[in-house]
């Protein structure tokens, strides 16, 4: 189970090219699809979570998940997993040659590697809104929903609020209207 | 460039510098670029500000999140491998030791009626985040017809094959070095990034 956990997420932070959310798709298809250790809905509690700690957010999904599955061995499995790629590379990067960022290989691969990130973003975010009921048939519930998930694009876009303050406040929200 | 022989007193201070960084930011890796600039630019005069720029674009272009890279990268510099190592664990450790108990709380309060509906809006406002992030990568992202049309079969692909997201990613850069080598031979004109830099937003999604 710990090198279950520390493979997954070796795996994930050798192409977890644009970091942040760009991730969440990744270790959605190991984690729910290909491990089964939890479902996408406990999996956005997990996100929820992980945005409102210090910190990167794909780097402390996986402190949370590895907590979750194995305590203290897990968490720290899962941060070692993630981030010895980017220590590796790193390393190898800054020996050769570190304006390598410059050459036309490089942005080249950018061009087709920032469009397939957004590509796998819009996918997670239609995957989590069917699974946290946003899209399905009619009902007061779903429409709350909707209502909460179209103010808080609106407070992050038009208003600029800082992520954390708005997960706050919606919580808030779902306090008062389903508790 | 030179890196510097085994120093302790050095690897100490790069440790310090970057432990006390860790928790006083959230949501996300950029955060933490204004306030590594003051303590590695400013301060401590590691780094020149010329070289800054630099050691930013590297900490995008690698994997992972920029700031604990940007972090593993002027450890480096400063103190090569044992400075990297030195680094990277000092960004990491304030952090990861509040995500364990923040989710050690979590697990402990999930199952109380009054956290059960503040979850219910808070996944929501979690798909909104989403989207958010969708919307400002795919602004950098979309510089041709090209683009988009990559954007949607990205899409399409997840939808109705199943392919493993890393090697989507993978296929990714592999792709973007074609479509533009083959542009370059059938003599289109190529525009591979936004001209206009985008003032990253100092808070949402490491690295995006």
């Amino acid at each position: 189970m710990l090198w279950d956990l520390f493979s997954t997420f070796f795996m994930i932070g050798f192409v977890s090219f644009g970091g942040g959310y760009a991730m969440i798709p990744l270790i959605q298809q190991e984690v729910v699809e290909k491990h089964g250790w939890m479902t996408v809905q406990s999996f956005t509690d997990v996100i929820a979570v992980a945005g409102m700690s210090p910190g990167p957010i794909a780097t402390n999904s996986a402190i949370f998940i590895g907590y979750e599955q194995m305590g203290m061995a897990g968490a720290f499995m899962s941060a070692l997993g993630m981030i010895l790629p980017s220590l590796m590379i790193i390393i190898t990067i800054g020996a050769i040659f570190y304006r390598i960022q410059k050459s036309l290989v490089v942005k080249s691969a950018f061009y087709g590697l920032r469009s397939i990130i957004t590509g796998l973003i819009v996918y997670a975010a239609i995957l989590f809104a069917k699974n946290n009921g946003l899209v399905s048939s009619f009902s007061w519930h779903t429409l709350s929903l909707l209502v909460i998930f179209g103010l808080s694009l609106l407070a992050l876009i038009r208003f600029r609020i800082h992520p954390v303050y708005v997960i706050l406040l919606s919580g808030l929200v779902g306090v008062a209207l389903y508790g | 460039m030179k890196v510097k022989a085994f120093d302790i007193k050095l690897l100490v201070q790069i440790f310090i510098t970057f432990f006390k960084i860790g928790p006083v930011t959230f949501g996300g890796g950029y955060a933490m670029i204004p306030l590594i600039e003051r303590e590695v630019v400013e301060k401590r005069r590691w780094v020149k500000t010329e070289d800054v720029t630099d050691i930013f674009a590297v900490a995008e272009s690698v994997p992972g999140a920029i700031a604990i890279n940007s972090a593993t990268f002027i450890g480096y510099r400063l103190a090569g491998v044992a400075g990297a190592i030195v680094a990277m664990t000092g960004v990491l450790l304030p952090t990861f030791f509040i995500v364990v108990m923040l989710s050690l709380f979590f697990l402990q309060v999930q199952d109380n009626p009054k956290v059960e509906a503040a979850f219910v809006s808070i996944r929501a406002t979690i798909v909104a985040l989403i989207t958010y992030a969708a919307i400002k990568i795919g602004k950098t992202a979309i510089v041709d017809k090209t683009t988009v049309a990559l954007i949607a079969i990205t899409v399409a692909v997840l939808f109705f094959i199943h392919i493993h997201p890393v090697l989507i990613i993978i296929s990714g850069g592999i792709i973007g070095i074609g479509i533009i080598s083959l542009k370059k031979k059938l003599g289109i004109s190529i525009k591979l990034e936004k001209e206009e830099t985008v003032k990253p937003d100092y808070y949402l999604g490491a690295g995006i």
